[in-house]
């Protein structure tokens, strides 16, 4: 494993590199800090502009996204930027994933996670956020997450078609000898009107390629856009109808070999005792190669196919260590428990006096709550898996993953080769939601590669293998106290929540022995940066001294964070007889932006209508990654159980750059979100994960899927993300709905295990 | 052993045991099947034996019989099947990851329904997992493929 000096010498010299190299000329943006990757890569008759675009002599224009496409739409919208100021159509453009670059940083995600909420528009806020940014290009962290890459790819990507277009029209120019200002684009050709002469975008690619491009460009105004803000076919979807090895799983190389992973179920321990024996005569099995990494150790099982591989693996005898944490569920709350109602932690919010506000109160005025979440798998449908091949001091690695430039660093260091002989694939990925921000899978596919005799080796995780060796979404406990006044409104909210800490998890693993120091905002994240205005708000987030892996599940701590804030407000708007939309509209109006999306689903939903014996709505509202998302759903009580009969979104984007790949979004987040609240879990005994499969930990299935309506808004005048906001408000809004039908308030996710669904 | 597939007679040096799925990927490279749960409980590796939608994962190579059709054999003379055709139309996938399943379980809900109702697309298809959520595009895109099979005949 990477030691932490060399980290943080390579850091520091990407820092300075960043630095000294941000006076060259700059086109695409501000200033070019790297070197356009795609240089050196292109083939003969083909051109590069920057890093995002390659046009060749035949026409071909190749757009390179770099954010990886794990289902969110991410690849069509960010070929729609260049195509848009290319003024060229999307059927014109092939889309691939950049190389793992410096250059493909994302400012936007860590824009994201200072300190100051989303709707402080002041201009300290400002200035950390763009500080942060800085961060990004300083780091060269490449990486996809936070719901950002729309957000950082939308200047950086119109601005590389524009530049490109302007040189394309240079080099037409000067080989028509026609003045510039003369000649028009016309989908993927340059156009002189009056004389009727044309050139295409190939045939003057190369000479374009040349030339200097300009300063700065003028962007197309919004009015006059002819792409953006329109649903655009998928640029994938024909791939993924026909059933295209374009997955990590389907990488097919060569005298490839098989592989798979045998983990210790403990975390943190290591094997005592291991017989290997047997495993080592198995058919088909080829070799067994002792691993380990931060994430964990095991083994891996080199054979001529998965199938013999996965055999193998189950026949290998082995005792673990003992668990380093408490080796069962309860134990694991217990602690988490005690950190919630004692431990000490960071204030993330404090508005006005909540000692004072709560010394006084009279009894009947006092609501308190604890509420909990448990720990969570991503479980994303391709279980994890990753090729590698280590073959004549080079590295190469092909890994549907998030996080590309990371596992450059750290899989060059492990197999002990420079960085410049590292080469990371970045193939399409059967979901992530998280998961593949995390670089186990690459990590052991390097070991393993290092044992291969320079044969590449696909290695396969099971099921099991993925669901017992995640970095789960930590389990959490909020205790809530509120106090009303008389117009039934709250007077002060209190609200600890404490649960594992992510960024020190995360921190942990990938600068071993370096601690996350100050607040961890991904604690209270959905909590302490809400549009409500109450005199005395305070929200406090405290790291429960667990050291399980646990890591950003899809919308992070708003996943938790959303079914505390608005499970409180739904008890809270109860308590105080005000209609929970009514409570929303009084406290959220400060902010127009959040009370539109309440009116909306309001309207959309017929809130406040009749509804039949046995049938009940439920509301949640989440501002989260910049979006603006409210929440209601219909259930109904029926033989078989609680059925979900239908479900509004009405959710405020700011700009909406592509409606069908939102609405797409919002349905999918909110599934994602209702299937946890449902019915997942991970529970712990011995140490170790006790669900292996679907039949376990089930997602949400057709027939239980409501009817979905989804209404965009864009009032507010910066633009917010889409992949994750539709999972936060939905737990909450389930919920509250659940009550709405039974009376029962279920405080304890999943629901599942208090009420019974079809 | 030999295996029928996509009309090929495929020769296939495989241990009997192994499931059709890895016979399929790993062997013959017809990766169209996806692994995704190994114990038939997400619908990821459907492939059709004699146009009945079965688990490949969890079928032993050695115990087919019959003709294969996976994914890849959908398309005849390089036009989409219909169902192929309607889940472009309505944009069903996000990762893709369970719709060579997804599509394989709708094109033998049709040959069997020619025009399903909501509730017997529910019952058809409650063994395919999606993780991206979807289904209210699955909806959709097997009644817009009933609609263009009935057009063709
Ligand atoms: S892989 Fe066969 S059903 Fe899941
Ligand atoms: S489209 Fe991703 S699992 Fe179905």
């Amino acid at each position: 494993m990477a030691s932490i000096g060399k980290i943080a010498r390579r850091t520091f010299l990407l820092g300075a590199a960043a630095v000294a190299g941000g006076v060259a000329v700059g086109y695409w943006y501000v200033s070019r800090p790297y070197e356009n990757p795609l240089e050196g890569e292109v083939a003969k008759g083909e051109a590069t502009f920057n890093p995002y675009v390659k046009i060749a002599s035949d026409d071909t224009i190749t757009v390179i996204a770099p954010r990886a496409e794990m289902g969110q739409g991410v690849a069509t919208t960010l070929a729609a930027f260049v195509a848009e100021e290319l003024d060229v159509t999307l059927d014109r453009i092939k889309v691939e994933h950049g190389p793992a670059s410096y250059a493909y940083y994302n400012a936007e995600m860590l824009a994201e996670s200072g300190p100051f909420n989303f709707f402080d528009d002041s201009f300290l806020a400002e200035m950390t956020r763009s500080a942060l940014g800085t961060v990004g290009k300083v780091l060269g962290l490449q990486g996809t997450g936070g719901s950002t890459s729309a957000r950082d790819g939308f200047e950086k990507m119109r601005q590389a078609g524009a530049a490109t277009r302007a040189v394309l029209m240079q080099a037409a120019a000067a080989r028509l000898s026609l003045p510039v200002a003369e000649l028009a684009t016309e989908n993927g050709r340059i156009v002189h009107a009056r004389s009727g002469r044309s050139v295409s975008y190939g045939e003057v690619a190369l000479d374009a390629a040349s030339i200097a491009p300009p300063k700065s460009v003028t962007l197309r105004d919004k009015k006059d856009w002819k792409l953006l803000g329109k649903t655009q076919q998928r640029v994938d979807m024909h791939d993924k109808v026909t059933g295209a090895p374009i997955f990590g799983i389907d990488v097919r190389l060569p005298d490839m070999l098989y592989a798979t992973v045998l983990i210790s179920p403990v975390f943190g321990a290591k094997p005592v005792k291991a017989d290997t024996s047997k495993a080592e005569k198995m058919s088909g099995v080829i070799k067994i190669v002792p691993l380990e990494t931060v994430y964990g150790s095991g083994f891996g099982v080199i054979a001529k196919n998965t199938w013999a591989a996965f055999k193998g693996a189950e026949a290998l005898d082995v005792e673990w260590g003992k668990p380093v944490n408490p080796a069962d569920t309860d134990g694991l709350m217990q602690v988490i428990a005690d950190a919630a109602t004692k431990g000490e932690g960071d204030v993330m919010r404090n508005d006005g006096d909540v000692e004072t506000a709560f010394a006084d109160a009279p009894q009947a005025q006092l609501i308190e709550a604890e509420y909990r979440v448990p720990y969570l798998s991503h479980a994303p449908m391709e279980p994890m898996n990753c090729t590698a091949q280590l073959k004549d001091g080079h590295l190469t690695v092909w890994a549907p993953n998030q996080m590309p430039t990371l596992i450059r660093w750290l899989c060059a260091d492990l197999a002990g080769v420079p960085l410049e002989q590292t080469t990371v694939h970045t193939t399409y990925m059967g979901g992530a939601f998280g998961r593949r921000g995390e670089i186990d899978y690459a990590l052991y596919a390097t070991l393993i590669a290092k044992e291969a005799d320079g044969h590449p080796v696909k290695v396969t995780w099971t099921r099991e293998e993925d669901m017992q060796h995640d970095c789960y979404r930590s389990a959490f406990i909020a205790r809530m106290r509120a106090r009303l006044g008389d117009d039934g409104l709250p007077q002060a909210l209190d609200l600890r929540v404490a649960g594992q800490s992510m960024m020190a998890s995360l921190v942990g693993r990938i600068f071993p022995g370096r601690s996350a120091p100050g607040p961890d905002n991904t604690t209270t994240d959905g909590s302490h940066n809400q549009p409500y205005t109450i005199p005395n708000y305070r929200v406090t987030g405290i790291k429960a001294p667990l050291t399980l892996p646990v890591s950003f599940w899809r919308s992070v701590g708003n996943s938790q964070n959303g079914f505390f804030h608005e499970s409180a407000m739904d008890e809270i708007a109860h308590a105080g007889k005000t209609d929970p939309i009514e409570l929303r509209r009084k406290l959220m109006r400060e902010f127009p932006a959040a009370v539109a999306v309440v009116d909306k689903v309001a309207a959309m939903s017929n809130w406040g209508e009749k509804l039949p014996e046995g049938k009940a709505k439920g509301f949640a509202f989440v501002l989260s990654f910049g979006s603006w998302c409210a929440q209601v759903v219909q259930i109904a009580q029926t033989p078989g159980g609680i059925k979900l009969e239908k479900m509004w979104i009405a959710v405020d984007v700011g700009t909406a750059l592509d409606p069908g790949i939102i609405e797409q979004q919002m349905v999918s987040g909110a599934i994602f979100g209702l299937s946890a609240a449902m019915n997942q879990k991970i529970t712990f005994a011995d140490g170790r994960v006790e669900q292996s499969n679907f039949h376990d930990f089930d997602a949400m299935r057709i027939f239980q899927a409501p009817q979905f309506e989804v209404a965009i808004l864009e009032n507010y005048h910066r633009m917010g993300g889409v992949g994750e906001v539709g999972t936060p408000p939905a737990a909450p809004a389930l919920a509250n709905a659940v009550f709405a039908l039974t009376g029962k308030r279920v405080r304890s996710l999943p629901l599942s295990d208090e009420v019974v669904f079809a | 052993m030999r295996l029928n597939v996509n009309g090929n007679s495929l020769e296939i040096d495989a241990d009997p045991d192994m499931p059709l799925l890895w016979a399929l990927r790993d062997i013959a490279g017809i990766m169209g099947p996806k692994f995704g749960c190994g114990i038939a409980a997400c619908g990821a590796c459907t492939v059709h034996i004699d146009g009945v939608p079965v688990r490949s994962c969890s079928l032993p190579v050695g115990a087919v019989e019959g003709e294969i059709t996976t994914i890849e054999g959908l398309s005849k003379g390089g036009e989409l099947h219909p169902v192929q055709q309607a889940w472009l139309e309505e944009q069903v996938a996000q990762c893709g990851y369970c719709q060579a399943g997804q599509i394989m379980t709708a094109v033998a809900l049709l040959d069997e329904i020619a025009e399903p109702t909501d509730e017997d697309i529910d019952n058809a298809m409650g063994g395919n997992l999606c993780r991206c959520g979807t289904y209210p595009r699955i909806r959709a895109a097997v009644k817009r493929a009933a609609a263009l099979k009935t057009a063709e005949l």
